[in-house]
């Protein structure tokens, strides 16, 4: 099977002092999707970012796919795909030309082919030849995704990915990101908002002042974990 | 460093695309140039004494503001974290962007060197080859410099104010070099430049290396 | 310390060459090699903080820059002191004035970053990428500020006032200055390093009494 993709532990950092994360532990197979609640401050993004190798905590270790993240070489990263809050695409050129560039940063094989791939599956081809200034933001939304997906990674990090969709993207997402799960990839995302990221998830984690402060192995009762939530913010708040 | 390439070239296009630097460049060119002749007011024949040091401080004015916009581009959608999450070494981003630097700023003196040769009467055309190599060098250790200290303004408040606060001291003996092999190489051709070259390509050596190395401790998070 | 300094007071009177003011020349110089000093400290200390993340190595290296800039501003003010009365200017371009300058410009700007860069961790870092460029630049701006002596033709080198070390006791003076001055800038920085530490302290505690709160 291989080493689990992501295995943290008591992973911490501080910001000029301030503690944003204080303490995760957090365990992620491959097949896993994992969803972070918590609310805004929490410490989800930081978290993500670290697990990207964007970031380094201030105490704790990190193993991905069993090499430590603070030794490994810039190859690791081939194994990844991060979805920021931004698309992470210039807006200034195209969606295939961004595309283009990354999959020569990514070294992906038969790299044209995978680029019209992507832009048909991310339904960008009307606009493929446009400059990314121009798209709405589900459109941003769907290339950053096939930007991640390009070199088909086996851990896929997504920051607050339904933020900013409509009805019809946010079904569309949760459509994407179940087939990718299935495929086998590990899948970790952060939501401030449960309803949308219920469907995807295998796993919850609740995220509060830098902590894990409950969660749930198996798919998630939507209203057993509102109530989690709300007891976890409001009570410790 | 495939990276390097690619961010090469990546740069490239969008410079074209939008062509932003190229005309505030030229226009910010003839600006300074006509502030400092009118400012001197100069004798004809006096003027191409002034020629070296005008050139070099337009220049520095015009680079620090295309350097600065190089790394501008990479914050608007977080596109640094994009090359970061890459599988590249920071070494390769740093060179990525060297290479784009020197290639604008090669553009950037395309425009000014002719202007001053104008506005100031130097005949630039017998020395060329002398000029060419000189105006290289300097550019190269201007842009191993300012690709290491851009990349550190952009990400600190004040940013306007806090890159030619960093770079102008540091940038000070290959001023000394650049103008004094440029006076040598229009007064006499490339030999009497001799003692400001060999500046030149001690400071080019010394900090392309130190950016190469030092670049992946500021682009780190 | 104290006792060093006064003691070359109590040397000096025994040697006078060009007078009184000649004897800013002990501190002028002294002064000088422990800006160097300094900001070879500040370089030090900066590779060891990106290397190891050691706090205690920044603020090394912050009390460095600190240090350095102090004695590079007394040299900048003394040398007109000592340079007034003797060559009849207040300045000159020559070589090495024009290096103490440029030096002092880049450590003020060390200051300039640490002070206005934000109050991120991530400053420190930049800050120590500048302290070491710094250093690095420093065999360039010597070689450099030599080739202004063909510009400038009419050059005073500092030396023709100092070189008269043929006495002995000049020498001893020059070394016993040097040292004390250096001990002088040790406690200074020591001194600078503690308060620095005691202040971070004082913010975590400020921060764990925020939070129980």
């Amino acid at each position: 099977m291989g080493p689990d993709p992501v295995r943290a532990e008591a992973l911490g950092r501080s910001f000029a002092g301030v503690p944003v994360l204080a303490g995760v532990d957090l365990v992620v197979r491959a097949g896993d999707a994992v969803v972070l609640l918590g609310p805004n401050g929490a410490g989800k993004t930081t978290l993500l970012r670290i697990l990207a190798l964007l970031a380094r905590p201030t105490t704790g270790r990190l193993a991905l796919f069993g090499a430590d993240a603070a030794t490994a070489p810039p190859a690791l990263r081939r194994r990844i795909g991060y979805v920021g809050h931004e698309s992470l695409c210039y807006p200034d050129l195209t969606a295939t030309e961004n595309l283009e560039f990354y999959a020569r940063l990514f070294a992906v094989p038969d790299a044209d082919a995978r680029v019209r791939d992507l832009i048909v599956w991310a339904g960008l081809e009307a606009a493929a030849r446009r400059p990314v200034r121009v798209y709405s933001r589900g459109m941003s939304q769907r290339l950053a995704l096939a930007r991640a997906l390009l070199h088909e990674p086996e851990l896929l990090l997504l920051d607050e990915p339904f933020t900013g969709l409509d009805a019809a993207g946010v079904v569309a997402l949760q459509e994407r990101l179940a087939t990718l799960r299935l495929a086998g990839h590990a899948l970790v995302l952060t939501t401030h908002d449960l309803e949308r990221a219920a469907p995807v998830a295998t796993r919850v984690a609740v995220l509060h002042r830098g902590k894990i402060v409950w969660a749930h192995d198996g798919p998630p009762e939507p209203v057993v974990v509102a109530a989690a939530y709300q007891a976890v913010v409001t009570g410790r708040a | 460093m495939r990276g390097a390439g690619a961010i090469l070239l990546k740069d490239l296009r969008i410079e074209w695309r939008t062509r932003e630097s190229l005309a505030s460049v030229f226009v910010l060119g003839v600006l300074l140039l006509v502030v400092f002749t009118v400012a001197h007011d100069p004798e004809p024949e006096a003027a191409p004494a002034l020629a070296p040091a005008v050139l070099w401080v337009a220049f520095v004015f015009t680079g620090l503001l295309g350097v600065q916009r190089g790394f501008l581009l990479e914050r608007e959608n977080d596109c640094m974290s994009g090359l970061l999450s890459a599988p590249v070494d920071p070494a390769a981003i740093y060179a990525g962007k060297l290479l784009a630097n020197v290639v604008l700023l090669g553009v950037t003196q395309a425009v000014v060197v002719p202007l001053v040769g104008l506005f100031l009467h130097v005949d630039l055309w017998g020395v060329l080859p002398g000029l060419i190599a000189v105006l290289s060098l300097g550019n190269v250790g201007f842009a191993s410099l300012a690709t290491l200290f851009a990349a550190v303004a952009t990400r600190t408040r004040a940013r306007e104010v806090m890159l030619p606060l960093l770079l102008l001291p540091l940038l000070v003996p290959l001023l000394i070099g650049a103008v004094t092999a440029t006076r040598a190489v229009l007064g006499g051709g490339l030999g009497a430049a001799r003692d400001g070259i060999a500046v030149l390509i001690a400071f080019d050596v010394v900090f392309v290396v130190a950016g190469w190395l030092l670049f992946a401790y500021v682009v780190r998070d | 310390m104290l006792a060093a300094l006064w003691l070359v007071f109590v040397a000096v009177p025994t040697e006078r060459e060009m007078g009184i003011v000649q004897r800013i020349f002990y501190f002028h110089v002294a002064s000088a090699w422990v800006a160097f000093l300094g900001f070879f400290l500040v370089a030090g200390a900066s590779a060891v903080y990106l290397w190891s993340g050691s706090a205690g190595a920044d603020r090394l290296a912050q009390a460095g820059g600190e240090i350095g800039v102090l004695f590079c501003t007394l040299v900048l003010v003394t040398g007109p002191l000592w340079a007034r009365p003797i060559w009849g200017v207040w300045w000159t371009w020559d070589p090495r004035l024009t290096m103490t300058v440029i030096l002092w410009a880049i450590y003020a700007s060390y200051l300039m970053l640490r002070a206005f860069g934000g109050n991120d961790d991530a400053v420190r870092r930049y800050a120590a990428v500048l302290g070491i460029v710094g250093v690095l630049d420093i065999p360039i701006i010597i070689v450099s500020v030599r080739l202004l002596r063909g510009i400038h033709p009419a050059v005073i080198t500092r030396n023709e006032g100092g070189s008269g070390l043929v006495d002995p006791w000049m020498r001893a003076g020059l070394g016993v200055s040097a040292l004390a001055l250096i001990l002088f800038a040790a406690w200074l920085i020591a001194l600078r390093v503690r308060t620095a530490r005691l202040t971070d302290e004082v913010a975590a505690l400020r921060r764990q009494v925020a939070e129980a709160a």
